[in-house]
């Protein structure tokens, strides 16, 4: 099955997407599937089955399933134009520690797609880890989702985004007018 | 204690934000229950019974005392004139309404407060020892580790959904008084040969279904490594733990799955690449966050005895003896207001409690207050010739019970009354109990126990280390109550045994009346209901418990929280 992303969030903008992400169904196995031609994503699985055809291709993209690990990508992240990271359920987390690792341990500096169970409220995080493209839920208004994306203007920790914690970037003190103890009662 | 500074300021306000957009979105329908769900949940908002829950964060169980008004402000604006200190040091509101919780919020905020990352599949409020910087036995004070946990955990973008939740605590003293045992993290402070400062760390414990004690995964790990370490321990259980079944999802399962040394080893092998990053503590950080923890401005005072001035007075001297806690200055006392009066669901507190609570802290305790996870409130500053008045004051307004520790300090959740999760009604058990052996004397005889009462395997009763514990569980639609003893927190922790088939809630008073007996006839001089319980094991206590048929009591206190 193919799945069609007309339009995408990538950099912070709504952008055009002529992407199109394989997904397997019950009765197709790796090693046979065919792969349409044109600018497909592929299951990692069938990256690793059809490595030699693909490979020649001018444009391919892989995607990473939640329960496979970014390290079997490992000495081949160059030939992707794109690497997305699938999410089955927008409460599994485990995505978002696969983006950080293919960033900050293997190195991957191309596009990074959240693709699946993408919401909203996630976008924030999923940024923060090194995602920089999203294919929202196609039930949900775009517009609505890249809003997401904007939340917060400061951070505590480190992250793919923000290399240092807030302690090692700023002089942190409390200043007489941070305080403005129980103006709510 | 810390105070927010601009960042902390900003986060926080722009939480206050998202979250009434999110509110916003879900009454207008644009977002479903099920996606909205996760969302209140990390800003402790729970669907109960009859209303919305919401539970704020006490981070470490430091509270000042405008902190305290604000509570009571919400207790009266947005609830129902109450609140309930609830076993991880933080406080539940049971009566909230889904339209106002941004502004509870904005309220909170105002005192440097919020309620994120109170539930959720997240990592939760840090809990750690209510006498942190008072205790003669700490090592050093753990609130500016916890502090800085608090920041680095809180919205961490990579553990915003984990398997399950996700519970840390820390203790800095000899005595383990923050249960990090049964915890899925759990830090106790300890030297090196050198001399350094750093942590044993302990990862997999937790009560629930599945009560396991921590392993030891790290003898000593430096202070400055704490984050990188927390994080690799993190990232492995994000990746590896079990998300098929929610009831094996806790990181226990997978420790236990994989065996320690593996989790270990997978835990190391994540380290190696963060070892020495960004993230590693610097002395200049640690200072910074230290110095808000920093001793207040102690008089010098002679140690004195306080009851020399009131021999002949029995109930001071019960205070005394049992809610007052020694000091590591002279002249000086930690006060245990206690929550537990008899006909009081355990933990709960009025607003005007509150305030005067507020106003006892400023008064005798350089204005903070402490929750404990017994569910009392700790005056961690009183000096000692302050003691007799404080006691007059607290006792007026039903605060100074002298059960601290006893049988009537019950540790309970809230149990099928409010929570939607439990099996069972917790309330009405911890009432009759605590109505028959309401006798002081009776209580001061029977000496240490933990009585701790838990409506659901989720256990925020703490059932599984109690001396006693009561589960509360059904059975073809009806509740009964599974009894176990011998459980203990502290430094020698340990998941209580149960002693048989499960009992009617009219019969638990009688069932506790027979255990008691069994103690009190088999105790050597000085043993604690616990110890005598390790020794024994089991077997007498049910051999004796079942011996007859146990009548049961007349339905008893269920007007009192009605």
């Amino acid at each position: 099955m193919l799945e069609l992303h007309p339009q995408i969030i990538k950099d912070k903008t709504i952008v055009a997407d002529d992407w199109s992400v394989l997904r397997l169904d019950d009765t197709e196995s790796p090693e046979t599937v065919e792969v349409p031609d044109g600018k497909i994503i592929v299951p990692l699985l069938v990256w690793q089955a059809q490595r030699e055809q693909l490979a020649a291709r001018p444009e391919i993209g892989v995607w990473i399933g939640a329960d496979e690990r970014p390290d079997e990508l490992k000495g081949e992240l160059d030939k992707f134009a794109v690497i997305a990271v699938n999410f089955p359920k927008f409460t599994d987390g485990r995505g978002m520690s696969i983006a950080f690792n293919l960033r900050r341990r293997l190195g991957y500096s191309g596009e990074l797609r959240a693709i699946g169970d993408v919401l909203r409220d996630q976008l924030f995080s999923m940024h923060r880890v090194g995602f920089n493209a999203y294919a929202p839920r196609p039930d949900r208004n775009i517009e609505d989702a890249l809003k997401g994306l904007f939340v917060f203007s400061e951070v505590y920790q480190a992250s793919v985004d923000q290399k240092q914690p807030l302690f090692r970037r700023t002089h942190r003190e409390v200043q007489p007018g941070d305080s403005d103890v129980g103006y709510g009662i | 204690m810390y105070l927010y500074d601009q960042y902390d300021h900003l986060i926080v306000r722009e939480r206050v934000a998202q979250f009434r957009d999110q509110v916003a979105r879900r009454l207008s329908g644009e977002l479903e229950e099920s996606e909205f769900l996760p969302l209140r949940l990390q800003n402790g908002l729970y669907m109960q019974r009859h209303a919305y829950m919401l539970r704020v964060a006490v981070p470490y169980g430091l509270l000042s005392s405008a902190q305290m008004r604000m509570f009571a402000h919400i207790a009266r604006k947005y609830d129902r004139g109450y609140g309930h200190f609830t076993t991880r040091q933080n406080i539940q509101y049971n009566w909230i309404e889904l339209e106002q919780t941004p502004d509870i919020l904005a309220d909170l905020a105002s005192v440097e407060m919020h309620a994120i990352q109170t539930s959720g599949n997240c990592i939760r409020n840090i809990t750690s020892d209510e006498y942190a910087g008072v205790a003669a036995d700490e090592i050093i004070d753990p609130r500016p580790f916890a502090e800085i946990l608090r920041q680095w955990s809180t919205f961490h973008p990579e553990f915003i959904a984990l398997p399950r939740k996700f519970k840390v605590a820390i203790n800095g003293a000899l005595e383990d008084r923050a249960a990090i045992a049964v915890h899925d993290i759990g830090l106790a402070v300890v030297t090196n040969e050198a001399g350094e400062i750093g942590f044993r760390f302990m990862a997999g414990g937790g009560m629930g279904r599945t009560p396991i004690l921590g392993s030891v995964i790290r003898e000593f790990l430096p202070w400055q490594h704490l984050l990188t370490y927390t994080e690799a321990v993190m990232r492995v259980y994000n990746q590896y733990g079990r998300r098929d079944n929610k009831y094996k999802a806790r990181i226990k399962i997978l420790l236990k799955a994989l065996g320690v040394e593996e989790f270990t080893r997978q835990v190391e092998a994540e380290w190696a690449d963060l070892k020495d990053g960004p993230e590693t503590l610097t002395q200049e950080e640690l200072d910074r966050v230290a110095a808000y923890f920093a001793p207040p401005a102690y008089a010098a005072l002679p140690a004195i005895d306080p009851l020399a001035e009131h021999p002949d007075n029995k109930g001071f001297a019960n205070w005394l003896s049992r809610n007052v806690k020694p000091h590591k200055v002279p002249g000086y006392a930690a006060v245990l207001l206690s929550l537990k009066k008899t006909g009081v669901p355990p933990g709960d507190a009025t607003a005007e409690q509150m305030d005067f609570i507020a106003d006892l802290a400023e008064r005798y305790s350089f204005g903070e207050i402490r929750p404990t996870h017994e569910q009392n409130l700790v005056l961690a500053d009183v000096r000692q010739d302050q003691l007799f008045a404080l006691w007059q004051e607290a006792k007026a307004r039903g605060l100074a019970t002298p059960n601290i520790g006893l049988l009537t300090d019950i540790i309970c959740c809230p149990g099928g009354d409010f929570c939607s999760l439990a099996n069972a009604k917790s309330l009405p058990i911890a009432a009759a109990i605590a109505e028959r052996f309401d006798n002081l004397d009776f209580q001061h005889d029977i000496g240490d126990i933990e009585l701790n009462i838990s409506g659901c395997i989720n256990a925020c009763g703490h059932h599984h280390v109690g001396s006693i514990g009561v589960l509360g569980v059904d059975k073809d639609g009806s509740e009964w109550y599974q009894v176990s003893i011998g459980g203990a927190q502290g430094n020698n922790p340990a998941i209580g045994k149960i002693i048989g088939p499960s009992f009617s809630a009219l019969q638990m008073p009688e069932v506790i009346d027979r255990l008691l007996q069994v103690y009190v006839r088999s105790r050597f001089e000085g043993e604690r209901f616990v110890d005598t319980a390790q020794r024994l094991g089991i077997t007498p206590f049910k051999e004796h418990v079942y011996a007859t048929p146990i009548v049961a009591g007349a339905p008893a206190g269920e007007d009192h929280y009605a």
